[in-house]
């Protein structure tokens, strides 16, 4: 269960937006965190707070393939990505890092930035405790439940060669 | 039931008999790239896993691009960490300044993709070798790392829509034009998830480097991939530049298509796709005045030797606007040194633009044409968000390259017609 503040935004929001390229020569997530959201919300990174949760419309992180867009998120402390839908590479990627994001287009619709909002990712509820109404997006399936606990593929992948030896 | 041609290449890289759209599949891969920006990252989550050895070394390929010749200390950095990593594996497919070139026009250029491959790559243009009729698709450091590691990566099987090309290309328009005025149509999701399978007639006019700009910006529409038929033309750019061979994968009669689209290239028009989404189509006739600060022609998109010939058709013998820059970026060596012997790189420069060594630089706002506050680009790249090529309050406009170079003479966005009177 994580439980935060939501940070709202529109359609389309691209990876060159969730962290431009001029930071790129960064390879650590907590060094790209201090960039993220900088080109279409120039605040955010003064506003986040651990456990907040971003919350967009339809095809979120399209564009570049760069990884930093999702590690940038992690490390800013949002702890879930709720959007109406997302581009593919995107989608992969917050999975591989362990960045939980669900899928519920009519949360992102009534959600303002600022709604206090918690989501149980097992369940795939969103609660938006402000508006006091709650909707339900597909859970997350074991095997990714698993992913995001321990921290993403490749945590995944040296945990069960270390528990096959 | 049948199969489209991704789905054929999915399907035989799981070595299965067939595979269905909605599926999970494990894939052997062909190659698996990597670039500056992307391999530093991969390289980290290897050895942070203690992951030492590289199952995938000799299918690895690793090309230094996007911030090369080196832009500061970072970036320098970065390539010198990739540069031993491969070094240290034993990757012989690296390439750095003086052999390198923009990733998705140096991998079909040397043979390194083939008709028929499977191939990942952390960069989401990697969709370009659609072309060969090879499925290629982008994905981040993390499949990277796996995929260099163990040689296989996961997929879900995508389903299609389907082009049917027929007639033939107008004056002045090109491949980049096709792409465009589809991503208009469907949309920037349009495609998502989804496979962009082109064929049918029309698709005999297109050169190969029309096919390459296509596929290339099939991510623009959401897709996964995009995929041309291969035919002779595919056989005979392939012919003599690589080792391996290419295998064709048809789609079957009955194979099954989310939806048809039917495209007479006869009918596209020269389009410029507006700030800030490359769906934000206008034809010319449908926007009034826009100058322009800054040209760019190149890219991945649009820096292969045909487009070069096409802009230097149009800026021979004539030169950019005062107060309109024009940077051309040729996507590799080879392609540099055959512009250079055809004399078009001597048209450049005497049309007032500067060439730059290949390079992604400016198309991501790296370096070699960062935009200031309130100007506005016109380029031949791949994506105008906000701030892609510098300031978040800057503008980038994508077009052709027959538009960006006729553009650069009048300085502001024209149709070639108006200044190759």
């Amino acid at each position: 269960m994580s439980r935060g503040k939501a940070h709202v935004y529109g359609k389309n929001v691209d990876t060159d937006v969730i962290i431009p390229a001029r930071y790129l020569g960064a390879t650590k997530a907590e060094e790209l965190a201090a960039h993220c959201m900088e080109d279409i919300d120039s605040d955010f990174k003064n506003r986040v707070e651990k456990g907040d949760v971003i919350i967009a419309g339809f095809n979120f992180g399209c564009g570049s393939s760069r990884e930093h867009a999702p590690m940038a998120i992690k490390a800013s402390g949002v702890s879930c990505v709720v959007a109406a839908s997302y581009a593919r590479i995107f989608f992969r990627n917050s999975f591989n890092i362990g960045l939980p994001i669900l899928i519920c287009a009519e949360a992102a619709e009534s959600a303002e930035t600022g709604d206090f909002v918690s989501v149980d990712l097992a369940k795939g509820t969103i609660r938006n405790e402000t508006k006091n109404e709650t909707y339900q997006a597909r859970p997350l399936p074991p095997f990714i439940m698993d992913m995001i606990k321990k921290g993403g593929l490749m945590a995944k992948i040296a945990s069960e060669k270390e528990g096959g030896r | 039931m049948g199969m489209t041609m991704t789905q054929k290449i999915l399907a035989k890289h799981s070595a299965r008999e067939s595979v269905e759209a909605g599926e999970f599949i494990e894939a052997a891969l062909d190659g698996v790239l990597g670039n500056d920006i992307t391999t530093p990252v991969a390289i980290d989550i290897l050895e942070e896993r203690g992951l030492g050895s590289i199952e995938a070394a000799d299918k690895t390929i690793l090309v230094m691009d996007h911030f090369v010749p080196n832009k500061d200390i970072r970036s320098a950095q970065n390539c010198q960490q990739v540069r031993s990593f491969a070094r240290r594996h034993g990757i012989d497919k690296y390439y750095d300044v003086g052999d390198m070139g923009i990733e998705h026009c140096l991998l079909p250029e040397k043979g390194l993709v083939v008709s028929g491959d499977a191939v990942i790559g952390a960069d989401s243009h990697t969709c370009t070798y659609g072309a060969l009729g090879a499925f290629s698709t982008g994905v981040g450091s993390t499949d990277m790392a796996a995929a260099m590691a163990t040689g296989k990566t996961w997929f879900h099987v995508p389903e299609a829509i389907r082009f049917e090309l027929s007639g033939k290309l107008p004056k002045y328009v090109s491949g980049k034009d096709v792409i465009l005025s589809i991503i208009g149509d469907i949309g920037v999701d349009g495609a998502l998830y989804q496979s962009m399978e082109f064929g049918g007639e029309g698709m005999k006019s297109l050169s190969m480097a029309d096919r390459f700009t296509i596929a290339n910006m099939a991510i623009e529409a959401g897709a996964k991939n995009g995929i041309f038929e291969v035919d002779q033309a595919a056989m005979e750019y392939q012919e003599g530049r690589g080792k391996r061979t290419p295998e064709i994968f048809k789609a079957d009669g009955d194979a099954v298509y989310a939806r048809t689209i039917e495209i007479d290239l006869g009918e596209v028009e020269p389009v410029v796709a507006f700030p800030h989404l490359p769906s934000n189509i206008k034809r010319f006739g449908e926007f009034d005045k826009v100058a322009i600060d800054q040209v760019v022609i190149g890219s991945c998109t649009n820096g292969r030797l045909e487009d070069l010939r096409k802009a230097a058709g149009i800026m021979k013998g004539r030169k950019t606007a005062k107060g309109t820059r024009t940077i051309i970026i040729p996507g590799t060596q080879q392609i540099y040194l055959d512009a250079l012997k055809e004399g078009i790189i001597e048209i450049f420069i005497e049309a007032g633009a500067v060439v730059s060594t290949p390079t992604c630089g400016p198309c991501l706002g790296g370096y070699m044409g960062i935009l200031a506050k309130g100007e506005r680009a016109l380029s031949t790249t791949n994506r105008n968000f906000v701030g892609r090529m510098g300031h978040p309050e800057s503008e980038v406009y994508l077009s052709s390259p027959e538009v960006a170079a006729a553009s650069a003479v009048a300085g502001k966005i024209s149709h070639p017609e108006e200044v190759a009177k």
